[in-house]
């Protein structure tokens, strides 16, 4: 008669002293396989009486599964161990840098761009686009400039060489008012337009640069007035500033193209570099506008009698250093990747009516 | 335009300071630049007395003065000539600021000998342009007198004169519009005519009515010329003009006054009695006149046409042609001005003048802004014909100088010569009052718009409509609107109101247009993918852009703002080049750039092109870990990934290998097209000459997507995706290696094995590409990967089988042969 407790005895501590997985599957095979000795004692079970059986069985069976246990435990424990030692060897320094990755941005001008397309969109204002290169009519004398003027001379113009043959000089256009002249010429009001786009005037200093960017507005209606322009542009103003409202005043001025003419100024307080606004004694000028006048209108083909509107203008590159807290106007186009990281803005800051402008 | 206070007080009734002055015309339109208070300024300086001046002992020309001062006796180093004993004076304390030098004065040493202040001269006040020396005043003043009082200082406002507005060129015109809009009482005094004693002597012929159509003037004889009275001479100094002579000042003053230029002759000087206004000659026409002509009437000997000279009374000679307006004596022969712009010099008045002849009259705006412009010549009396001076003050013009002058300078005035015809004034037009409600959106009544037009000059005939005249003053005003804007304007824009527009509901769809959209998604998508946005000029040099297949005559700007911005641009890759070099000259060489813009083709309307251009200058730091992609194919990446989120036909794009233009270069660039005249991108490495000529160091990488040649997707009527057809086979991935010519392109070869079962294979990828052991000299290995998506059933081993089959077929079309 094998003596069960000696039997678990040696095979629990020869299995604690198993030091590898392959040693721990022998012992398995030595007492549980085919010809192991607990196995050996289950078969022998076959012979022994009812009431040894009764009383074995049990026994036998508890040494099998404390047995069973304790492999799999020992196995378990030894795995643990040597994947524990394979990820120990697996470490790398983390503190090394990743690959550099280059960030792109958007330019500031650009940003303030959609900002406004995104305001006016909500106003119901469509987008509308011309060439940067015009004729003498659509900058000027539909515009309302008189031949000679001295309004003309004003605007710095950028002429091309005269045509050898017709002695037409062609203009790099002074305002994107040409595009309200062509929107007239083609669409039959009721019209809602902004013209954003690239202009150009002779001038540089730290407030001009020779090209620059403007917005333009137009609404022509049967009953659009200066109540509503006045409306349109404190509603655009405060929303383009994120602010609740925006302290404004408009101020008579004097364009060709609109009668009655206005500019319209903000309260803010610019001291220390940062605008502030609502706040301080001082107005700024912000933007130009007006009724649209009526040989503007009879120019492009619209009946100033049955229809009036208003247009605006104004300084895309200037807003968005006002808004932006931008210095100086100049190195906004001169591409240094230090100050575009700067100034620039992530790609998926696409102005939006949910999350903000920017 | 600049103008005093006290000088606006003349013609204006008001308690007004000159806050609320500038205020009131900056909301009546007369937007003011800058109100200089020179009190402020003035407020540290006082009379002082110099009690002793000596030598200073280690400077020649430095004087130790004891000075009686507001502060006691002080003793001041002074290095002024005039500085001596008993000279009244000007001092300023230590820690003063001293406007003419802009220093705050401080206690310190001059040459060894503590100064304990400063005297001061006109310019260090700024009182005036230069002086010789410190201020000699009169010596009754009180020691301590504020200096302020002294010079009678007082505020100039100075603000921006819109071109359609000539009359706030004069004071008067300025009180005007202060007076409707609620500032005072205008109280301009009238003009009185003074009568003649005697017909005058000198006659006038106009020639040319078209530049001249009214000229009056006349003779006063017996005048006394000289110095200008301290309120003269205060009134112009304080905004920045000389005194020059009583007769002068005269004019100067009617000018800013009234908006009324005038001019004054030496009678003595005329050449005969006759006066003639006509258009320069050339000498051609006229060569037989002026071979008699005296040597003081010289002609230009250079080529071309020979011009009439004339030395204006700025000293200087200028070359008149037949656009321009000429006043002549000798019986028209010799200039002896130029019409509406400036006097000459031979006729000049002096202290000497005994007889003067003065002059108003009306020079046509157009002819006199075209004159100044020509010979870049612009005076006081230019500036205000060119906008426009009021056609029917030319009489009252003389009667006021003749009345000043008379009280300035005595003598006797003939009788008055009027020639030509004072050009028509503004028409009457009928007016709606109710266009003021319906423009503007202000309610006013009708007394209230009668009131403001009236206080205005115009007159109102209140029938239905209206009928309303402007003043001769406003030849601006032409219409209903210009009259709204006048009501509008001095109601104040503060009453305007504030009246949403018509609500058109949210726009159903997006505003944008396809193109316009697509601009806006690319900026984003470079963007993220980690290029930094740049906006540069339209213009580049000349030579630079016909190094990108511009530079042409019809794109050349005739007045650029520099010699190197001279074009248009006929690619955004020159500018983005040049950027990336100057970011490498600031030692940050490493750029990803890019830029949506115009490029030019012609100067016409469509001759404009919207591309995306990118550039990369490849410069990353090195790095600890395995080696990078391949810079040309991370490009290649970035673009094809634009391309597809922009809708672009990938699928169907060719490319095209060294047909790209001289900017690229040759083996490493190509093209993206849907047939070869259907070009929509270049891309590529820039050839290397081109880099040297923009002084740029390469590599560097670029591509530009001409936008308008990219197709728009095609029949999206509806935002429908259409069903997703996603397979459940296993795909399964055979892999295939082929020898192929070197010269071969790997590109075709892909096509070709992806177009060997269109239903079965899924994808081609390129997995090796091998030169060397093992493969033929001229040979390269290709190790293609092909996915394969069984569609309705499982694929069996025969299946596959047949399919490498014909991949393999595919492939030997080609020329390339399985590796064995």
């Amino acid at each position: 008669m094998t003596d069960l407790a000696q039997l678990e005895l040696d095979l629990i501590n020869a299995i604690g002293s198993a030091e590898t997985a392959a040693a721990v599957e022998d012992l398995r095979v030595a007492a549980l396989g085919k010809s192991g000795s607990i196995s050996g004692l289950l078969k022998g079970m076959g012979a022994l009486s009812p009431d040894e059986r009764r009383e074995q069985g049990p026994m036998i069976n508890g040494l099998r599964d404390r047995v069973s246990s304790a492999l799999a435990a020992r196995k378990a424990e030894l795995e643990g161990a040597e994947l524990d030692a394979r990820l120990k060897a697996e470490h790398v320094d983390l503190t090394l840098p990743s690959r550099p990755r280059r960030s792109g941005s958007v330019h500031p001008t650009m940003q303030v761009m959609d900002e406004m397309i995104a305001l006016f969109a909500e106003m119901g204002f469509a987008v509308a686009e011309g060439p940067d290169i015009e004729d003498d009519f659509h900058n000027f004398t539909a515009l309302n400039f008189p031949p000679k003027h001295p309004a003309r001379e004003m605007h710095d113009t950028f002429f091309l060489r005269p045509d050898p043959e017709t002695g037409e000089r062609k203009v790099l256009r002074t305002h994107t008012s040409p595009v309200q002249v062509r929107t007239m010429m083609t669409q039959k009001p009721p019209i809602r337009i902004i013209a954003p786009g690239r202009t150009f005037r002779k001038d540089s200093d730290a407030t001009h640069t020779p090209m620059f960017h403007q917005v333009e507005g137009l609404v022509i209606d049967r009953d659009i007035h200066m109540g509503h322009l006045k409306w349109t542009l404190e509603t655009f103003v405060a929303r383009f500033f994120e602010v609740d409202g925006v302290d404004a005043r408009f101020r008579p001025h004097h364009f060709p193209f609109t009668e009655p003419s206005a500019e319209m100024d903000i309260r803010c307080d610019r001291s220390g570099g940062e605008l502030k606004l609502n706040q301080g004694d001082s107005w700024m000028e912000i933007l130009g506008c007006g009724m649209v006048h009526p040989n503007v209108l009879r120019n492009c083909g619209i009946n100033p009698d049955e229809f009036q509107g208003f247009a605006f203008g104004m300084g895309v590159d200037r807003l968005a250093m006002l808004k932006y807290g931008i210095p100086d106007l100049r190195p906004m186009f001169d591409a240094d990747t230090r100050w575009l990281a700067h100034y620039g803005f992530s790609a998926f800051a696409a102005p939006n009516s949910a999350s903000g402008l920017s | 335009m600049k103008f005093t206070l006290s000088w606006l007080k003349e013609h204006l009734d008001t308690d007004a300071d000159v806050a609320v002055v500038a205020d009131a015309m900056t909301m009546a339109g007369l937007e003011v630049e800058d109100v200089h208070d020179p009190i402020a300024a003035l407020a540290p300086f006082t009379v002082a007395r110099i009690v002793s001046a000596e030598q200073h002992p280690n400077a020649d020309r430095l004087r130790v003065c004891q000075v009686d001062t507001v502060d006691g006796p002080k003793e001041i180093v002074c290095g002024a000539p005039n500085a001596r004993a008993g000279l009244t004076t000007i001092y300023a304390p230590i820690g003063a600021f001293v406007p003419g030098l802009g220093v705050t004065l401080v206690e310190k040493p001059v040459r060894g000998v503590v100064s304990h202040g400063m005297l001061c001269s006109a310019s260090e006040l700024e009182l005036a342009g230069e002086s010789d020396g410190i201020l000699e005043l009169a010596d009754d003043l009180a020691v301590g007198t504020p200096a302020a009082g002294v010079f009678g200082a007082e505020p100039v406002i100075d603000f921006e004169v819109t071109p359609n507005r000539p009359d706030w060129l004069g004071v008067a015109g300025i009180a005007r519009d202060l007076a409707a809009a609620g500032l005072g009482q205008l109280k301009t005094p009238p003009i009185l005519p003074v009568p003649g004693t005697f017909p005058s002597p000198i006659t006038v012929r106009i020639e040319a009515p078209e530049m001249c159509p009214v000229f009056a003037g006349r003779l006063i004889r017996g005048v006394k010329n000289g110095p200008s009275p301290e309120w003269l001479q205060r009134r112009l100094t304080a905004i920045g003009l000389r005194s020059i002579s009583r007769l002068v000042d005269v004019t100067n003053l009617i000018a800013y006054d009234r908006c009324r230029p005038a001019h004054v002759y030496d009678a003595a000087k005329l050449v005969g009695t006759e006066i003639v206004v006509r258009g320069g000659h050339l000498a051609e026409s006229t060569t037989a006149v002026h071979l008699k002509l005296r040597d003081d009437t010289p002609f230009d000997k250079g080529d071309g046409p020979h011009r009439e000279h004339l030395i204006a009374l700025d000293g200087k000679t200028y070359a008149v042609d037949p656009t321009m307006c000429v006043i002549a004596d000798a019986g028209g022969e010799r200039p002896i001005g130029l019409g509406g712009v400036m006097g000459g010099e031979s006729t000049g008045c002096s202290d000497e003048t005994v007889d003067v002849f003065v002059e108003c009259a009306w020079f046509d705006p157009i002819v006199t802004a075209q004159t100044g412009r020509t010979l870049a010549l612009n005076s006081d009396a230019q500036y205000r014909f060119a906008r426009g001076v009021d056609p029917a003050s030319v009489a009252a013009g003389v009667e006021l100088a003749t009345r000043m002058i008379l009280d300035l300078c005595g003598g006797e005035p003939s009788e008055l010569v009027v020639t030509g015809q004072t050009p028509a004034a503004p028409a009457a037009f009928a007016f709606d009052p109710a266009r003021v409600a319906s423009l503007t959106g202000l309610s006013l009544d009708d007394d209230r718009i009668a009131e403001i037009l009236s206080r205005l000059g115009f007159e109102v005939a209140r029938g239905t409509p209206w009928t309303v005249t402007p003043p001769s003053w406003r030849r601006d005003v032409e219409g209903t609107a210009d009259l709204v804007e006048e009501v509008a304007r001095i109601e104040g824009y503060g009453a305007l109101p504030s009246t949403p527009l018509p609500d058109l509901g949210a726009p159903s769809r997006g505003v944008l247009n396809p193109r316009q959209a697509r601009v806006r998604l690319a900026r984003r998508a470079l963007a993220a993918m980690g290029y930094a946005e740049a906006v540069t000029w339209s213009f580049t040099k000349q030579s630079t852009a016909a190094l990108f297949g511009g530079g042409d005559d019809a794109l050349r700007v005739e007045n650029p703002i520099a010699a190197d911005l001279d074009c248009m641009r006929p690619s955004a890759l020159p500018n983005l080049i040049q950027a990336a070099a100057r970011n490498a000259a600031r030692g940050h060489a490493d750029a990803a750039l890019f830029e949506i813009g115009p490029i030019y083709l012609d100067d016409s309307p469509t001759g404009q092109r919207t591309v995306i251009a990118g550039l990369v200058a490849p410069r990353a730091a090195r790095h600890w870990g395995a080696a990078p992609e391949d810079a040309l194919f991370g490009l290649k990446g970035d673009l094809m990934a634009l391309l597809e989120a922009l809708g672009a036909p990938v699928a169907s794009l060719q490319l095209a290998q060294g047909q790209n233009r001289d900017w690229w270069h040759p083996g490493r660039s190509a093209r993206l097209q849907l047939g070869p005249k259907n070009v929509m991108v270049e891309f590529g490495a820039l050839h290397p000459r081109v880099l040297k000529a923009l002084d740029a160091d390469g590599p560097m990488l670029a591509f530009e997507i001409v936008l308008d040649a990219v197709p728009e997707p095609r029949g999206a009527k509806s935002k429908a995706r259409g069903p997703a057809n996603l397979a459940n086979l296993m795909p399964l991935t055979r892999d295939f290696a082929f020898v192929v010519e070197d010269g071969k392109a790997v590109g075709d070869l892909v096509r070709a094995v992806a177009g060997a079962d269109k239903a079965l294979v899924a994808g081609v990828s390129v997995f090796d590409v091998y030169r060397g052991a093992g493969v033929p000299e001229g040979m390269k290995s290709v190790a293609l990967e092909v996915s394969i998506q069984p569609v309705e059933a499982t694929l069996t081993e025969a299946e596959i089988e047949a399919l490498s089959a014909k991949v393999v077929a595919a492939a030997q079309k080609l020329g390339a042969t399985l590796r064995s």
